[in-house]
């Protein structure tokens, strides 16, 4: 919302959903989903050039006036991501990079040695960095530390829609970090996308909850509607959770009435 | 394979090619993309920025990766 801009780095957003690009059926359907979300701010996979492919995610992004935001998905060793961004920023001409340096296929978890290395490298080098996280705080005070530009932990898996699996360490991470603090993976249906940012997070940041849904086109609305409601609920203070009940109409003024007789017709 | 007179071998995004010798790194490119931008190059494992494509010459062995923005994250 304009009254509640998202800073990252230098840079404010008006909208809180970072959208990816992969999984979408056709292009088309992406461009659709993209602009439903009301995203600012996009990801893209930098891969090797296949000259037998037509049609460019860049010219719908750019099309759109949606910030393109390369990713290093992909790559295991902190060497392989630092390479990686900086063939993204010669090829798009941006210094962000969502940087990843995924541990293992099967669960594609963050190795957060390499993580912190890369991340440290990519900072001195000039790099606004946005780092997929494990859902840690230690790590992600590491990761503060060492000059990136947001955190991004993980709320479950990419891609296995499974939510926030530890709503404590997100509010742990969100209490105490200095930048902002953006869900990355997880995120199945809307209630997630809300959920994080009762828990705090400044954004989220989701692909295959729209892409892969029935309707993508409609998911990404719903998670916008989500990610905006999810704020304003932060922003409101909820109230605090009671054992009893506490009743919202007055306990005075009860009429006198007959137990015992009621008159009914 | 064997680069004949005139000619040399490099790897071009994982697969061999005979390319004539003296060919610069923008020449090769311009076989996979007419693209103005969009694109980067790595030779060696190091970046090469778009500007100094036309002044560089590809090696016997080279190694070049072209790559660009896809669909993902």
């Amino acid at each position: 919302m304009a009254d509640d801009p998202l800073t990252i780095g230098d840079t404010a957003f008006t909208s809180r959903l970072i959208m990816g690009t992969g999984g979408a059926p056709s292009l088309e359907v992406l461009e659709r989903a993209l602009l439903a979300s009301g995203t600012e701010l996009t990801t893209v996979a930098m891969r090797r050039l296949d000259p037998s492919v037509s049609g460019s995610v860049l010219s719908v992004l750019d099309s759109h006036g949606i910030r393109v935001l390369p990713n290093t998905a992909g790559c295991y060793t902190a060497g392989e991501a630092v390479l990686t961004a900086r063939l993204a920023r010669e090829a798009l001409g941006t210094d962000w990079v969502k940087l990843e340096v995924i541990a293992d296929e099967r669960t594609l978890l963050p190795d957060p040695v390499e993580l912190l290395d890369a991340a440290e490298t990519l900072v001195d080098d000039g790099f606004t960095v946005l780092p997929y996280t494990n859902d840690d705080p230690v790590l992600a005070r590491k990761l503060e530390d060492v000059g990136c530009a947001a955190i991004m932990p993980l709320g479950s898996p990419i891609g296995s829609g499974l939510g926030i699996r530890n709503p404590h360490n997100f509010q742990l991470i969100t209490e105490r970090a200095g930048v902002p603090v953006i869900l990355d993976a997880g995120a199945g249906t809307a209630s997630d996308a809300a959920l994080a940012m009762e828990l705090g997070c400044a954004a989220v940041m989701l692909a295959s909850a729209v892409t892969r849904a029935q309707e993508p086109v409609l998911m990404a609305e719903g998670m916008r509607h989500a990610v905006e409601a999810g704020r304003l609920a932060f922003r409101a203070g909820r109230i605090p959770r009671r054992h009893f009940a506490e009743a919202s109409s007055p306990a005075e003024g009860v009429a006198a009435l007959d137990p015992e007789r009621p008159a009914f017709g | 394979m064997t680069s004949t007179a005139g000619t040399l071998t490099v790897s071009v995004n994982g697969e061999p090619r005979q390319v004539t010798a003296g060919l610069t790194l923008d020449q090769l490119v311009a076989t996979l993309t007419t693209a103005p931008s969009g694109v980067a190059a790595a030779l060696n494992e190091d970046v090469v920025p778009r500007s100094r494509w036309a002044t560089t010459p590809l090696g016997e062995g080279d190694r070049v990766e072209v790559l660009t923005a896809v669909q993902g994250g």
